[in-house]
């Protein structure tokens, strides 16, 4: 059966079936991933171009390695916001890379909504690679992989997002996709970084990170943008990793045996201490695996539909 | 030159009719009968029939944005003229946020000339500051004296409430008012409202109380220094409520809605369509709830379309980067009819009210009458013609409207003023 829609924009409103046909096609490659020879000849003459309007090494390799044991031909498109202002439009750069006869775009961008735009202007599969705080289904995607693959379930799960919520095209994706799964989802964080009416989304708030912490099996805990406006949202550093940095003794202190995650590049001391980040609760190496696995079966269910 | 206008219903705020249907005689521009004509007083007279449609005094909306002088490619003064002849207006105020900014007596003159012979009469508002930049108030006494009708930074509001208060001591000596678009700096800057909508979407967030702020500021400035201040495109539940407030102490406050802010809602931007992204944003529904409590009861004074102009190249683009502003002059006599005429919200002389009698109030412009001797200056409309916007008929050089293959209910068929006439498509002399 193949998915419902030829794109992958986001996870709001992806049926379940979709998601678990993704997770399911996954662990088929996570399979090729662990072989001498990491390749399978499966998108051979496709053509992908994995257009980057923001820098996102490794979001762009996940994609690129994942595209190359698929046997694709790749083409790698980087444009700086800045060139873009003085440049061609948006809309001539789409007609352009359409009138090279590309199959799929892996799209990276700034602005929100900006991949459902690319959907109209070109007939490619287009697949978001994050749109600015809005979604970034494939991490959301391999976070939701991982945590199954780990404990061996969804339904029923409890999961919290830890961070700055407001401002993450991580969070929104995962509220989704976990949900859509059976899990129960919360976020954690500073009140100026979780969106005003996220409640409306099903989705429980806390405050506080020792209650987030004894309430939940799995922490999301997401990247504190250093170099954003972001940094406005809170009073410093120092306050934010006192109160909702994850660290080993506040872990010990609730006593729980909890599965973290991080989508990576991590700020050590920040939000998570070394020592969680390199401790065995977490799976932090084990998502950069299971991300290309999962952006592998993606291509694939994508790039084989039509 | 001699026109009959024939079986028209009267409706009038200011004057008496009833339901009978009347002839109009109208010789060279100027209503020389109303009733039943004689066959000696029709002779020659070219005559048009009207029977079933409405006759109300000429439409005005107050808050247009020409893009002359500086964007000719996107309106211009005749262009914009001509959108508004097609849409039912016989008169606009235009806004000054053109390149160069409407700051001096020059600019006045320039849109004065452009417009000259058009049948649409066309009033600046000039710049509260020089060059809108909030720091210096415009040489008002100098704008006011070359045919300046408000001052406004609109685009913006004014920067800070010393200057505001300055604006509103100084405009006070003319009688004209400080038109304001309300949102307080440091919260705006976002690409819509700040709802559930903004999270799902990913788009940073206005929050409504950015509004509310400046429209607080502004009336405790209008009550202190007896000024007067006119909201522009109102949009939100405290705004309205504010308004209310301010009027019943009795202040010198007045405020209009544009069409898209009583019609839509922030849940329309699910599709990232440009056409839906302006300034004010739209809002929820319980924001548009009070704004049609606030037309009902008088808080909103008129109706204006904020008619604003863009490129197709800067509408198509990512939805953030895309500027701010849709057009309306063609559709909002449409979307009025439909949504508060036919929704039974306002009673249709009260939509001629907004449309026609309360924006020349406010910026003190003699309202026409419906009797002999009087300039014919009216706006003729079929309250139940149904039709379908289609945005390549439009008169405007642009086509920014989110309102493209909508079903209206009600639409204008015909304006004159000026001893000119546009029915069916075309200009005529009369
Ligand atoms: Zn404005
Ligand atoms: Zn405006």
């Amino acid at each position: 059966m193949p998915l419902s829609s030829r794109h992958l924009l986001g996870l709001q409103g992806v049926p379940k079936e979709d998601i678990q046909l993704i997770l399911d096609t996954a662990t088929t490659f996570r399979e090729v991933l662990e072989r001498p020879v990491k390749k399978v000849p499966t998108l051979q003459g496709k053509t992908i171009v994995n257009l980057f309007y923001e820098n996102s090494t490794r979001t762009r390799i996940s994609f690129e390695l994942a595209q190359k044991r698929l046997s694709a031909d790749t083409v790698n498109f980087s444009i700086s916001t800045s060139s873009v202002s003085k440049g061609e439009t948006f809309k001539d750069t789409i007609r352009n890379i359409e009138a090279m006869k590309v199959d799929m775009v892996v799209v990276r961008h700034a602005a929100a909504g900006t991949p459902l735009y690319l959907t109209k202007l070109c007939d490619a599969n287009i697949i978001n690679a994050g749109d600015g705080i809005h979604e970034h289904p494939t991490q959301a995607l391999l976070d939701i992989y991982s945590i199954h693959e780990k404990l061996g379930r969804l339904a029923g799960l409890k999961v919290c997002i830890v961070g700055d919520v407001a401002h993450s095209r991580v969070a929104l994706s995962n509220i989704f996709g976990l949900k859509t799964m059976g899990a129960e989802v919360s976020v954690c964080g500073p009140s100026t970084m979780i969106p005003r009416q996220i409640e409306e989304l099903g989705v429980k708030v806390y405050y506080n990170i020792d209650e987030a912490i004894q309430a939940n099996d799995v922490l999301n805990v997401l990247r504190i943008q250093l170099e954003r406006k972001a940094r406005e949202y809170f009073p410093s550093l120092r306050e934010y990793s006192n109160y909702f940095g994850i660290t080993e003794e506040r872990l010990e202190k609730n006593g729980k045996d909890i599965l973290i995650l991080h989508p990576g590049p991590i700020n050590r001391g920040v939000e998570i201490s070394s020592g969680v980040a390199d401790g065995n609760r977490q799976i932090i190496l084990q998502q950069v695996t299971n991300g290309v696995a999962v952006r592998m079966a993606v291509l694939y269910l994508l790039g084989t539909m039509n | 030159m001699k026109i009959v206008l024939r079986n028209l219903k009267l409706v009038h705020p200011l004057q008496n009719f009833d339901d009978e249907m009347k002839d109009i005689l109208i010789v060279d521009g100027v209503i020389e009968k109303i009733g039943s004509l004689t066959k000696q007083e029709t002779d020659n007279a070219k005559e048009l029939d009207f029977t079933g449609k409405v006759a109300a005094p000429g439409f005005f909306d107050m808050h247009v944005h020409l893009r002359e002088p500086g964007r000719e490619d996107e309106e211009t003064v005749v262009t914009g003229c001509d959108a508004s002849a097609a849409g039912g207006f016989t008169g606009i105020a235009c806004m000054p946020n053109t390149e160069p900014a409407i700051d001096s007596a020059e600019v006045i003159e320039l849109i004065k000339k452009k417009a000259k012979g058009h049948l649409v009469d066309v009033y600046p508002i000039a710049a509260a500051t020089v060059n809108r930049k909030g720091e210096v108030i415009s040489p008002m006494a100098e704008l006011h004296e070359a045919g300046a009708v408000g001052f406004s930074d609109d685009g913006a509001p004014i920067k800070t409430a010393s200057i505001v208060k300055r604006a509103l001591e100084y405009s006070k000596m003319y009688n004209l008012p400080i038109i304001e678009h309300c949102e307080e700096e440091t919260l705006a800057g976002g690409a819509m409202n700040e709802s559930i909508n903004s999270t799902l979407l990913g788009l940073t967030p206005i929050p409504s109380v950015a509004e509310d702020l400046i429209v607080m500021r502004d009336i405790m400035l209008a009550e202190y220094t007896g000024g007067k201040v006119h909201i522009a495109h109102i949009s939100t539940k405290n705004a309205v409520e504010l308004v209310r407030q301010a009027k019943h102490k009795g202040l010198n406050v007045t405020a209009e809605v544009t069409p898209h802010h009583f019609t839509l809602t922030d849940d329309s931007l699910k599709t990232y369509d440009t056409n839906y992204k302006m300034n004010p944003p739209l809002r929820t529904r319980a924001d548009v709830d009070a704004i049609l409590e606030g037309l009902k009861d008088g808080t909103i004074d008129c109706i204006a379309s904020d008619h604003a102009p863009h490129s197709i190249e800067e509408k198509e683009a990512e939805f953030e980067y895309a500027p701010n502003g849709i057009i309306g002059l063609e559709t909002q006599i449409g979307i009025a009819m439909t949504e508060l005429y036919h929704k039974k919200i306002l009673p249709f002389q009260i939509i001629v009210e907004k449309f026609a009698v309360n924006p020349r109030k406010i910026l003190n412009l003699m309202v026409p009458l419906f009797q002999k001797g009087e300039k014919a200056n009216l706006t003729i409309l079929d309250p139940d013609e149904i039709w379908t916007v289609d945005i390549s008929k439009f008169r405007s050089k642009s086509i920014n409207s989110p309102f493209d293959k909508r079903l209206l209910t009600g639409k204008s068929v015909a304006v004159v003023n000026n001893k000119k006439m546009f029915y069916k498509n075309e200009m005529l002399e009369i």
